[in-house]
């Protein structure tokens, strides 16, 4: 298919297509971070996660309408605000769960894959009940419309680049926050082992609850972001949630550095792959050959090595 | 009826909650005594449905709930408007229509499961519902063996005739030929590039597009590409669809995907007012998620716009807003929901029966003059003769007609050379 | 100890002539055939559910992939009776009669080599077991010999039965795509459709659940079943006292996957029709939930989750399918937090203490040991 041609299409093409892959990365990223803080630290499976992102997302739509109402001479600029706004709902909500059903089930992490699950299914009807059933169209700031022409052939879309900056600066806080501040050296002797970090004097149920509030918070901003590539509907959380768990099992539960290696290597192959046939086709073999990998190296890319 | 219900899940909250139901229209029906004129109920009646002197039962069956729920929504809206009005009007032979809407789930068994929880509990006389093709699907069966009567709206892949089912909105002929022909000669196209979801509906439509293209117009399909339901990232093929800058995007996406689509196409710089994209699912509910801004200027092909104008479409549109409110939007399958319980009510008048056989039998040839599209007529093979339109999206969401067929279009479920 | 056999003790016992009674004679008497056919789908669950008593409950092992084993039971079954309604009469207003409808929608011209052998009755019965058997070997023997364990196995079950839908969605032209295999009319030339057929299909079943669920009961008290349990507990003190601990993990993952494939294919011959939306992760998390709230340590629980929860599902979206989903989800928590061994415990520690004492044939024993107790701190952690 390749060789009707010339070079300098290929070439621009190619150049977009890596894009394309990056954008995919940092969408994978900006999903599976929170996660890897719930999951990976705390070993909560928390099949709510996809909510908690649709939440940012509502939170999103809802700052949309209010500036277009009320503010339209700053509309250009409401989604840095729907974005806080999306971590603080999201993490409240976060925090209420942790406190009201989470904290219950630390010993039991199968169990809070079926209680997450259960609350999964509230949230999208409460969603329903609230915003109806159809989906709801986030209108975005002029700004972050159309691509950015780099040369005569090569383009690239504003929101991607938007995305990848996003992702970058919130990996970055979350990486200082784990493992530079004393916070976060709380948080990681909790994981490792929860009566000595007690015995020493850290509150170990607080620690909890905030480490659950900021995976979900992360979640809500990833969900924000996401009005601009995706849709905002009730249902379309659950459309995250397999990919979200993949990558940050492939990349090794407890390793941040793992959770963004992974979904690199997810995403540079599913792009490579959609590219090359049909998207269906692509996404299973994506899968499976995660699936293979992690049947020969069930650890994960980037495995941990503590004792258990 | 009672018996039914005593046999049936025996809850004490369900029986009453049951026979509240039932004996609150009645109490409606007190001041005015409108219904209950019309022929015996032994002469119309002689199978058994639930029709008594007063009232004749119609079951609704849609997704309430699950995903497919953001669409189903405006087809039970459009449904009960018809239903409502009817009543007003007097109703159906002298009866008023009740109602007992049943909740597909956005899961096929359950539909199937519902379908016949109608027809053998309920004994309703006839079902407006299902959506997507795999609900049909799974209640073609139940309504082939308990003879039932189903009045389907979507749009769809065709390859399908039954006397148990009215299909009223397009198959797939009928929406699309028309479209491309005329897309093909107003932009001079030459290639054409198919993006669709995985499933039999937009496989069978570009197929039948893909003959069509080769066979009759002889011009190029330069490529074809299917995603999974729900799949959000079209960044891949935006990049293929620069490097093979086909003429005409043919797109059938539904759902989610449908609102990722548009956006990363807008967001990858292809411009719609210059790239012509013909597409086949996108009606004014789906514009309502995606965002009129992402989709201005492409064009969409079906029956119906909410922005049609004529008479019959004025009241329809001015009703529905009064009903369900003033930011609800009419897309072509609401419209096609709405036709549902008109064409049943012209039907049984015109057989003086509500028998399901006798139904089936007077459905050619029967008439609506008063839908929203204009003036449908159902053919011998239970599908409707209509126009197909091609609208152009604009910034508010809603299409702009810029082509209509001088002629109703045969309904062709089964077309030679497209298979 | 008159009535206490070796086979079930007092209270399974009871269980089981109330179980027996129950939908042998009281279901079938009382509801008209419509009913008694939904019941028949719901049981069809329950198959799933004993099985993962089995494998989750014994041993520890929680499968999130159950609706991938349940839907290959229920394709084999569908190929076969599909090819039976596509005979050449049936279809001759295709351009290719004699395959099935979608082949022909899909422009695929002769019966693809795989679906040969579903024209045979014998060869698809082996093909329910051993096509979902071998498969469940395949991934067990990957997974547990590398020591694959808790949450990591349930996340790639998860992952296979996306797989698998994506697949069956994506192959339309031999699999019927989104739509499933619908239209399914007879087995051997016997109408599978009309009421009587259903009757008789609902006993079939029937029998079949009570075969399975003797078997499931034989398993649990044989020396595996032991080590099952002994493995759940403390999986490190089995291995090292010589025990293949994997293998005994891959026994009860098939065994699991086997008990979901004759569900699947009782679910295709009751409700005439198969579809990819058992397949996937949702289906599959479903049917946990169902084994959870009958109580994942009780084979009879696993069955009264089934209909409780699914005739719960029916009755409250026939009169509020708003709030069915507030219902179940609120029910999940609920079985959780509450109540981690789902009814039969709730039965175990609160109505069986007081039939104990209502009939005081005996003083209640402090316990019975660690089969049923042991649960309530929980499935064990990684």
């Amino acid at each position: 298919m390749l060789g009707d041609y010339s070079i300098g299409d290929l070439g621009s093409i190619f150049v977009m297509q890596g894009f394309a892959g990056l954008i995919l990365f940092s969408v994978y990223v900006l999903m599976a971070l929170g996660l890897a803080i719930i999951f990976g630290q705390m070993g909560v499976i928390n099949m709510a996660h996809g909510e908690f992102m649709i939440l940012g997302a509502y939170v999103t739509w809802l700052t949309s309408s209010a500036f277009q109402h009320y503010l339209p001479a700053l509309f250009p600029g409401y989604f840095f605000l729907a974005m806080v706004l999306a971590f603080i709902a999201s993490g409240a909500l976060g925090m209420l769960v942790e406190w009201g059903l989470i904290r219950h089930l630390y010993k039991r992490p199968l169990d809070t894959l079926l209680a997450t699950w259960g609350l999964s299914l509230i949230l999208q009807q409460t969603y329903r009940s609230v915003f109806g059933a159809r989906e709801v169209g986030v209108e975005l700031p002029q700004w972050m419309l159309g691509s950015k022409q780099i040369t005569d052939t090569i383009e690239v879309p504003i929101n991607g680049i938007f995305v990848m900056c996003l992702t970058v600066l919130i990996t970055v806080a979350v990486a200082w926050i784990m493992y530079k501040s004393r916070w976060g050296r709380q948080v990681r002797a909790v994981v490792q082992n929860r009566i000595m970090a007690g015995a020493v004097g850290i509150n170990t149920e607080k620690v909890d609850r905030y480490t659950f509030g900021l995976g979900c918070g992360i979640a809500g901003v990833a969900g924000s972001a996401f009005t601009m590539i995706g849709s905002t509907g009730p249902t379309s959380g659950q459309l995250y949630i397999v990919d979200t768990f993949l990558v940050v099992v492939f990349g090794g539960a407890a390793s941040l550095l793992g959770t963004i290696a992974s979904a690199f290597s997810i995403s540079q192959t599913q792009s490579t792959l959609e590219f090359f046939m049909s998207g269906s086709m692509a996404k299973v073999l994506t899968l499976l050959a995660i699936v293979g990998i992690l049947m020969l190296r069930p650890q994960g890319l980037f495995a941990l090595k503590v004792r258990k | 009826m009672s018996n039914e219900i005593k046999r049936g899940l025996q809850s004490p909250l369900r029986r009453k909650l049951l026979m509240g139901a039932a004996v609150l229209p009645a109490m409606a029906l007190l001041p005015r005594l409108a219904f209950g004129a019309g022929p015996p109920t032994a002469a119309v009646n002689t199978t058994g449905l639930a029709v008594t002197d007063t009232e004749v039962t119609v079951g609704i069956l849609h997704s309430a709930t699950g995903t497919m729920a953001i669409s189903e929504t405006g087809s039970i809206q459009a449904e009960k408007l018809a239903i409502e009005q009817i009543n007003a009007m007097g109703g159906v032979l002298g009866r008023k229509i009740k109602v007992i809407q049943e909740d597909g789930a956005s899961d096929w068994p359950t539909f199937a499961e519902k379908a016949k929880k109608l027809l053998v509990n309920d004994k309703v006389a006839s079902i407006m519902g299902c959506w997507t093709s795999a609900s049909r699907k799974a209640v073609l069966p139940v309504m082939e063996q308990y003879n039932g009567m189903l009045y389907y709206p979507t749009f769809y892949e065709g390859l399908e005739q039954s006397k148990n089912v009215i299909y009223t909105g397009q198959e797939a002929t009928q929406q699309i030929l028309a479209g491309i022909d005329w897309i093909t000669k107003e932009k001079n196209a030459k290639s054409f590039y198919f993006i669709g979801s995985d499933y039999i509906w937009p496989r069978t439509s570009n197929k039948i597009a893909r003959k069509h293209i080769e066979n009759f117009l002889k011009l190029k399909v330069v490529g074809e590409e299917y995603f999974p339901l729900g799949h959000t990232q079209f960044n891949s093929v935006i990049n293929k669809l620069k490097l093979t800058k086909p003429d005409v995007i043919f797109t059938d996406v539904v759902g989610g995907s449908n609102v990722a689509f548009y956006k990363q196409l807008k967001a990858a710089g292809i411009d719609l007012s210059k790239q012509t994209l013909l597409t086949i699912s996108v009606t004014e509910d789906e514009i309502d998620g995606i965002g009129g801004e992402n989709i201005a200027g492409a064009y969409a092909c079906m029956k119906y716009f909410q922005s049609l104008k004529n008479e019959n479409n004025e009241k329809f549109v001015t009703a529905f807003k009064k009903m369900w409110g003033d930011k609800t939007v009419i897309g072509d399958v609401t419209q096609a929901a709405y036709l549902g319980p008109w064409l049943w009510k012209a039907t049984v008048e015109k057989a003086g029966s509500f028998d399901v056989d006798k139904v089936a039998a007077a459905s050619p040839g029967i008439e609506f003059k008063g839908a929203p599209e204009g003036y449908v007529r159902i053919h011998e093979n239970h599908h409707l003769w209509s126009k197909t339109r091609v609208g152009k999206a604009k910034l508010d969401g809603q299409f702009d007609m810029v082509f209509e067929t001088a002629d109703l279009i045969q309904p062709d479920p089964f077309p030679k050379g497209y298979q | 100890m008159i009535i206490n056999s070796r086979f079930f003790n007092r209270s399974e016992l009871i269980g089981f002539v109330a179980l027996a009674a129950l939908l042998f004679v009281i279901l079938p008497l009382s509801l008209d055939v419509f009913r008694l056919n939904l019941v028949a789908k719901y049981l069809t669950y329950a198959f799933v559910g004993i099985g993962l008593v089995l494998c989750w409950g014994y041993g520890g092992i929680l499968s999130l992939g159950q609706g991938v084993f349940f839907g290959l039971g229920g394709y084999c079954m569908a190929m076969f009776l599909k090819l039976e309604a596509s005979s050449p009469e049936n279809t001759k207003i295709q351009s290719t009669p004699g395959i099935p409808d979608f082949m022909d929608w899909n422009q695929i011209t002769s019966l693809p080599l795989f679906w040969q052998p579903f024209h045979s009755l014998t060869l698809t019965i082996l093909a329910i077991i051993l096509v979902p058997g071998l498969f469940a070997l395949i991934i067990g023997t990957a997974m547990f010999k590398r020591r694959v364990g808790g949450t990591y196995f349930a996340i790639i079950t998860q992952a296979v039965a996306a797989i698998l839908t994506i697949l069956i969605v994506g192959q339309q032209g031999y699999t019927g795509g989104i739509n499933g295999m619908t239209d399914l009319r007879t087995l051997k030339g016997w109408d599978i459709r009309p009421d009587h057929a259903k009757v008789i299909l609902y006993f079939f079943e029937v029998f079949l659940l009570f075969g399975c669920i003797l078997l499931a009961q034989f398993i649990r008290l044989t020396k595996l079943g032991r080590i099952l349990v002994a493995m759940r507990e403390q999986e490190d003190r089995v291995r090292f006292s010589g025990y293949s601990v994997a293998n005994f993990k891959i026994f009860a993952f098939c065994m699991a996957a086997i008990f979901a494939a004759i569900g699947g294919a009782m679910f295709a011959l009751n409700v005439g029709f198969m579809s990819p939306s058992f397949v996937g992760i949702v289906p599959s998390i479903e049917m946990v939930i169902y084994t959870a709230v009958g109580g994942r340590m009780s084979i009879f629980g696993a069955v009264w989750g089934s209909l409780l929860v699914n005739v719960a599902k029916t009755g409250l979206s026939e009169s509020f399918p708003q709030l069915w989903l507030f219902g179940l989800g609120g029910l999940f928590i609920a079985v959780v937090l509450a109540f981690p061994n789902g009814l039969s415990g709730i039965w175990a520690d609160y109505v069986q203490p007081r039939i104990d004492r209502l009939l005081a044939w005996r003083k209640p024993k402090p316990a019975k040991a660690w089969t049923d107790s042991s649960v309530a701190d929980g499935a064990p952690a990684e």
